[in-house]
């Protein structure tokens, strides 16, 4: 075995580890090993993506200690999962560094280390979720991302984030109830935890034709535990609140990363546990695909009527959940692509929207009204061109990265060889416009120019460059970063091609 | 179908238990109820696992004669599981139960939507 690919193990254990140091440093001291252990990650597993390319080998499995397959605990490494790794290391990187600012205001500063400690768990519990073979571990896992996400709502202590961090909890225990529930009746069907085991129960049972109802139960309340912890459409209550009220990097960090937490293990729970064959055989996809795409229209919906500027990129958050449920609902390879392209769109994108809003409602007396936001691209530019450019890759205009997942999900739909032709491309269509009209409506309204005098009535101060480095930096690094995934798709999307082929 | 609900009365209580405590977490106002109801869904899900590992008229895994056969014992393994997932339940169960402290300080009330309704009216 080689150095390299003790990688995955060595970014679990030191997010972890440095999570637990964090306890007993100083704010400051905590935030830079934060910084220190995320650019690690990302540097270890920029050499593991470049071994694995480089060697050629797809994919390996890591035994965890000492004891061989059925018995012991493993990882698994594939293309798929350190594109996915890296993603999550790298976003979660400048989220953090974006919401820095906002963060030193909205928490007491003796609060700091733990606001740390909670992100380097989240991001330890998301790394083991992407590399886990083992399905038990998988939930230990769900539900510390469940508790630190909990924590990021409610560091900032005021009764609004209590209040959603209660409502977050709440939906989260629903669905990892349902989620521990069908773990365990996989382990009584087939006596196994690991998922390549699993498999190969499965196929047995399946081809013996017996235990079709228990089978279908199953895959149903894994799927809705899942659902509902990702916020699909009927589920997303409490996402509102706990994105647009948490401080800024929660709420990037929340869209983002968890959510796709649970859709990363949802893709890995259909394809390498129970065989996706199986899983379009049930018809259990066709529920996805609807509620996706009613998703898809009453997230947009409601983000048109919204008037707090957070609350509507929340709504946003509901509409592109629904994107990648419906790309997953079309049950064709190039679907299941389009989705986890979409994935990697909406967590850059997302993220950018949330950090360059705080920038907006910063200069404008910290009011997210919509009124009040009128002209604050002149007041914060370097904000202003960040929204500007996520929204354009939202509503999906060539150049960004919006565009090529919508371009891949229409591609998935004129190849599907069933229904679902028409009502994705329609429903695609009027997600698209509905998003344009939101979207573009905040542009319009951010470049409106307001007149000097009223602006210093209102006590309004602008934020230039010298002010603000480091936030500059991070939406440059975030636009670099969007403007990578439109641009140069081809390569990203060939990666995750070939380790979708061996992730099966 | 009957015949076999009958046999395995332990799984079918325990999905009613886990049924009731769903119900309790999703519909219950009160905050306390709610944690009462997801431990009921929790610990519902523990004796289903423990049914599941349970061999009639074998012993608990553990070696004290000096009997290693395999067939002298139950399945050890869904008991470690249900240790794991006490471990993850008392967890969650004490940061529900500090976060309903928090909201109670506040509001003086354990009622969720009472509470929704107090802070639309703050329009905080």
């Amino acid at each position: 075995m080689k150095l390299v690919q003790n990688v995955p193990f060595f970014c679990i254990m030191l997010s972890m580890f440095s999570g637990t140091i964090s306890s007993v440093l100083p704010g400051k001291w905590a935030r830079r090993l934060n910084v220190v252990m995320i650019s690690l990650v990302t540097g270890m597993t920029l050499w593991l993506l470049q071994y694995l390319v480089g060697s050629g080998i797809g994919s390996y499995t890591y035994m965890m200690g000492h004891f061989p397959a059925p018995w012991g605990n493993e990882l698994r490494v594939g293309l798929l999962e350190v594109v996915v790794a890296l993603f999550f290391s790298v976003i979660m990187l400048l989220s953090l560094l974006g919401g820095r600012k906002k963060l030193d205001g909205e928490v007491e500063a003796t609060k700091h280390n733990i606001y740390y400690i909670l992100c380097n768990l989240l991001l330890s519990s998301l790394l083991a979720l992407v590399y886990t073979n083992d399905l038990f571990t998988a939930y230990v896992f769900v539900e510390i991302n469940t508790i630190a996400a909990c924590g990021l709502i409610m560091i900032r202590q005021n009764g609004r984030c209590i209040e959603a961090a209660v409502r977050y909890m709440i939906m989260s225990l629903l669905g990892s109830g349902l989620l521990l529930l069908s773990i365990c009746m996989i382990y009584d069907l087939t006596g196994h935890l690991l998922m390549e085991n699993i498999q190969q129960q499965i196929r047995v049972i399946m081809e013996a034709g017996t235990y079709r109802i228990p089978m279908l139960i199953i895959i149903g309340i894994l799927t809705v535990g899942l659902a509902i912890k990702s916020a699909l459409f009927p589920f997303h209550s409490w996402v509102p609140d706990a994105y647009g009220y948490s401080t800024v990097s929660s709420g990037a960090i929340l869209s983002s990363l968890v959510s796709k937490g649970y859709i990363f293990l949802l893709f890995k729970v259909f394809y390498r546990v129970i065989g996706f064959q199986h899983i379009a055989d049930s018809h259990i996809l066709n529920l996805l695909f609807l509620f996706g795409l009613c998703g898809m229209i009453f997230g947009s919906a409601s983000a048109i009527w919204e008037k707090d500027i957070r609350r509507m990129i929340a709504f946003s958050s509901v509409a592109q959940i629904g994107y990648i449920y419906m790309g997953l609902g079309l049950g064709t390879e190039a679907g299941v692509i389009a989705a986890i392209f979409h994935v990697l769109v909406h967590g850059a994108t997302k993220s950018l929207l949330f950090v360059s809003a705080i920038g907006l409602t910063d200069v404008s007396g910290g009011s997210r009204s919509f009124f009040e936001i009128t002209g604050s691209a002149y007041r914060n530019k370097a904000a202003g061109v960040g929204f500007l450019v996520a929204s354009l890759s939202m509503v999906g205009i060539p150049v960004f990265s919006g565009f090529v997942s919508k371009l891949l999900f229409a591609e998935a739909a004129v190849l599907v060889p069933n229904w679902k032709l028409f009502p994705t491309l329609i429903v695609l269509a009027i997600s698209t416009v509905l998003n344009a009209i939101y979207f573009l409506k905040t542009i319009v309204r951010i470049y409106t120019p307001v007149k000097q005098e009223e602006i210093r009535a209102k006590g309004y101060f602008e934020l230039k460059f010298p002010e603000q480095k480091l936030y500059c930096v991070t939406i440059f690094l975030f636009v670099l970063v969007n403007l990578i995934l439109g641009m140069a798709s081809q390569p990203i999307i060939a990666l995750i091609t070939e380790g979708l082929h061996h992730f099966a | 179908m009957g015949g076999n609900l009958l046999v395995n009365y332990g799984e079918a209580v325990a999905m009613i238990l886990f049924g009731i405590g769903f119900a309790n977490l999703l519909f219950q106002k009160n905050l306390i109820k709610k944690i009462i109801g997801f431990n009921i869904m929790d610990t519902a899900i523990y004796l289903f696992l423990a049914e599941k590992g349970y061999i009639a008229g074998r012993m608990p895994p553990i070696v004290v004669n000096g009997i290693q056969d395999v067939e002298a014992y139950i399945n050890p393994i869904p008991s470690g599981l249900v240790l794991t997932g006490i471990v993850v339940s008392v967890s969650v169960s004490a940061l529900m139960l500090s976060l309903t402290i928090r909201l109670y300080k506040r509001y003086h009330t354990l009622d969720l939507d009472e509470i929704s309704i107090r802070l639309r009216k703050e329009g905080l």
